[in-house]
């Protein structure tokens, strides 16, 4: 195994529960070395894509490699170079966090206890409480301390920061672009498209169980949308014409309308010439940007294949 | 005034009707199998008992032979009345109290202080859910699964013959036990804020009672100690013969305290908390770094508890042995029947060999529990985090179930010990009498490891069914104390592992039966780890 080459190799992989489809010919190929983010909306598959990475679930059909083994036969061996953060974190109850911490990290084969000290502090995580008494953030926590803190090769974060607050979610921001500098190769599940944004270097976005897209964010770029809320002095009418411009509503002197990220620029350009009072701009939420791209309902999602967004794309 | 205090009421109870229903639909299946086991149990012993206890002779004569037997004064209590119907309510008595009492512990316990350990109860409680809705609708539920079983004993004794007013009064006895108890889980369900901790405490509690009804049946005729227990009131009640329906104010009279009791501590603590605030911990344990420290971590408070109470088992069984040897009647015909039956030391071999057989079922319970436990841990998702880290899915599972099967042969060799050193000290032999007491004990292990086994195999193959192993202990359980009486061909005593350890020390010893138990176990063990290293986790 060269060192450049993929951590996380999986194609045509597929799994049923009875008669419930959950994975329907997943590829994913993970780079060592990049943060991956893996996004999709709830109950599309990335938790049981994890599951399998881990060994824990056995794959029906398909091919899956994560750090050159085959994570069903060779787990132990495996789980020894790698830490996971399960999206809903269950700690045992009488056993206070910081018990929980050095266990998970001794269970892996070693915890790095200065950093275990410091995320401590970072995450102001109090130790010497019984987990029973922890919210669902600090149990969080618990979950990402153990795994930061374990010299791992591969992080496997499965939403990782659901439950943390805003402070919290920036201090796991750094902690991940650290992660990132010391070449650890992060595997990140979200569905929240900024999180993924702020920290990926590539993405692959899951619908129903099968990948509609992959790559660089900039090559996702024409996914993404920002809805623009403008108060103006004059109503722009060159805007409607503008183009990337979507959904245009006009009320009074306000304007409101989504535009694609590539043509943020001369939209801009339009309502500056326009004299803007006052602006807000959001961007899209994966959610919407499901509904615009693959449809909303399941059915949509059937016509899974890479081209086809594309082609909806300038609907 | 009356009127607030009464809207005050209705608003602690707003939602009562809506929670009882959702209760009433998520306890459906165990409750419609202690039900109908139950009353099937009480109606096949009326049948059963009229047919091989034709006459009244014949009946008079086991009632006899029961009070010149220690070890059935000790289990069963002794019979009140001989007519059809009395031995009945004799016989289920002791057995159908303590069943009772669990089905209730089971429920409330399940549906108050579990509910809220998983958040579920807050969820409810956020809705328009008065403050003691769930804790009411957990006891209402009990109770009337409890006076139903009753019910339904006593119809089916009447429709097989029995007098009306007996029937009822036996009918009552048995729903005694299982309001009581309610009320007692209620109670620890407060003051614990574990599940766990809650069922362990209660059911202690009820061990308790047992021992207390055993001690007093046999130490003093039925006196004091007997009119302390809850499970001793049934006998008091005399059905069939005095019909004394006094003795039933004495469980409304328990219920309604301890229920009281329990209403006052969940007016004084928080949702979701305790009676205790929790404490810190340590923020670090250098021993707890392995899969097997967790294991012991997990398991080490409840087996401690486990191994105390048959350290108390085996106390209770030497104590009764020693007094078997020396019981005295007044009655001659009783003295000559304890002669014919074998003289003192036959007795208290007797009563070894009957107490052993009862420690068995309970270390099997502790079998059973203590291998589920890994598939609570799983369904908690709490394996998936051990499972995710460099620990095989073998020594996983290893760690659970070297309680269930180790521990629980510990408990019986605790008990053992216990038992052999007071009955020896007391017959003044203490090198043989600690041998019998630990034979008497240490002879059920191999089919208590048949019963952890089973446990695993299910966890392994079918791990939603899992939970079935109580089923399968149960199934042993009404084998082995009705099937003697009920006559059942061998072939389906035979199905109960408990069936195939010779009882010790009044039969031989035989290593072939319990050699195959072992192996048996060893192979249903392999069985259900194999079948876990090869199935999806979660």
């Amino acid at each position: 195994m060269t060192p450049a080459a993929a951590a996380i190799d999986v194609k045509g992989l597929s799994k049923s529960f009875g008669s419930t489809t959950a994975l329907d010919g997943l590829d994913l190929s993970v780079a060592t070395g990049e943060v991956h983010g893996f996004l999709g909306p709830n109950g599309s598959g990335k938790s049981t894509t994890i599951r399998v990475l881990l060994g824990l679930l056995r794959a029906d059909a398909g091919q899956v490699r994560l750090l050159g083994g085959d994570p069903w036969r060779d787990a132990v061996s495996l789980h020894r170079r790698l830490a996971y953060v399960p999206g809903d974190v269950s700690l045992w109850p009488t056993l206070t966090g910081g018990e929980v911490i050095s266990l998970m990290g001794r269970l892996r084969g070693g915890l790095d206890t200065r950093r275990r000290d410091d995320l401590i502090n970072r995450f102001e995580l109090d130790p010497r409480k019984k987990a029973r008494t922890y919210s669902k953030g600090n149990r969080q926590k618990v979950a990402i301390i153990a795994a930061l803190a374990s010299p791992v090769e591969l992080l496997i974060l499965d939403e990782p920061t659901s439950g943390l607050d805003p402070l919290m979610e920036s201090v796991f921001a750094d902690c991940i672009r650290t992660e990132r500098e010391h070449g650890r190769t992060v595997l990140l599940s979200s569905h929240i498209l900024s999180e993924v944004e702020q920290l990926c270097d590539r993405v692959s976005i899951i619908r129903a169980g099968a990948r509609v897209e992959s790559g660089t964010l900039a090559q996702l770029r024409h996914l993404t949308r920002t809805s623009i809320n403008a108060e103006v002095a004059v109503l722009p009418a060159a805007l409607a014409g503008t183009p990337g411009v979507h959904d245009l509503v006009v009320e009074g002197s306000r304007v409101r309308f989504d535009v694609d990220d590539a043509k943020l620029d001369s939209a801009l350009a339009v309502l500056m010439a326009a004299g803007i009072r006052t602006l807000s701009a959001s961007p899209p939420t994966l959610e919407e940007l499901f509904l615009r791209h693959y449809g909303g309902t399941e059915s949509g999602a059937e016509t899974g294949s890479s081209s086809t967004p594309m082609t909806t794309t300038n609907r | 005034m009356t009127t607030i205090s009464r809207t005050a009421g209705r608003q602690r109870l707003a939602g009562l009707s809506t929670v009882l229903r959702l209760d009433l639909r998520r306890e459906r299946i165990p409750l419609t199998v202690w039900v109908l086991s139950l009353t099937g149990t009480v109606v096949s012993s009326v049948a059963a008992i009229a047919g091989l206890y034709p006459t009244e002779l014949d009946r008079v004569h086991l009632a006899a032979s029961i009070a010149a037997n220690p070890s059935f004064l000790a289990l069963t209590g002794p019979v009140t009345a001989t007519s059809v119907g009395g031995v009945t309510a004799w016989r289920v008595g002791v057995i159908g109290g303590l069943a009772v009492g669990l089905m209730s512990i089971f429920t409330v316990v399940r549906r108050t202080r579990a509910d809220e350990e998983s958040g579920r109860a807050e969820l409810l409680a956020s809705g328009v859910m008065g403050r003691d809705t769930p804790l009411t609708a957990a006891l209402l539920l009990a109770w009337a699964a409890s006076i139903i079983i009753g019910l339904l004993g006593a119809l089916g004794a009447i429709g097989n013959g029995q007098p009306v007013a007996g029937s009822l009064a036996m009918g009552a006895a048995l729903a005694g036990p299982g309001l009581v108890f309610a009320a007692v889980a209620a109670v620890c369900s407060q003051i614990f804020d574990s599940a766990r901790t809650a069922t362990g405490t209660a059911g202690t509690v009820l061990a308790a009672a047992f021992a207390l009804r055993a001690a007093g049946d046999l130490w003093s005729g039925g006196g004091s100690l007997t009119w302390l227990s809850p499970l001793g009131w049934p006998e008091k009640v005399q059905a069939f013969g005095g019909n004394r329906w006094p003795v039933l104010l004495l469980f409304v009279a328990a219920t309604t305290a301890v229920t009281a009791a329990a209403v006052v501590l969940l007016h004084r603590r928080d949702v979701g908390l305790g009676l205790f605030a929790a404490r810190l911990g340590s923020a670090d344990n250098p021993r707890l770094g392995s899969c097997l420290a967790l294991a012991v971590r997990l398991h080490r408070g409840s087996w401690i508890g486990w191994a105390a109470g048959f350290a108390g088992l085996g106390l209770l069984t030497g104590s009764l042995a020693t007094t078997a040897g020396s019981l005295l009647s007044d009655n001659p015909r009783i003295q000559q029947l304890m002669q014919d039956l074998g003289g003192p030391g036959t007795l208290a071999g007797e009563l070894l060999a009957a107490m052993g057989a009862i420690g068995a079922l309970v270390a099997g319970a502790y079998a059973v529990s203590a291998a589920l436990r890994a598939r609570t841990e799983e369904s908690a998702g709490r394996a998936e985090s051990v499972l995710s880290t460099a620990v095989s899915r073998r020594r996983w599972l290893g760690g659970h179930l070297l309680f269930s099967l180790l521990g629980s042969a510990m408990l019986l060799l605790i008990a053992g010990v216990c038992s052999g050193l007071v009955y020896g000290s007391a017959i003044g032999d203490l090198a043989n009498g600690l041998g019998t007491g630990l034979a008497a004990m240490t002879v059920q292990i191999p089919a208590v490891l048949v019963t952890g086994a089973v446990t695993a195999l299910l966890i392994g193959a079918l791990p939603r069914l899992a939970s079935a192993a109580w089923a399968v202990l149960g199934g042993s359980v009404l084998l082995g104390q009705l099937g003697p009486l009920l006559q059942l061909p061998q072939a389906v005593m035979d199905l109960s592992p408990y069936t195939h350890v010779p009882a010790l020390p009044t039969s031989h010893v035989e290593w072939t039966p319990m050699i195959v138990l072992v192996l048996i176990a060893a192979v249903a063990t392999a069985l259900g780890v194999a079948a876990f290293q090869r199935r999806d986790v979660g």
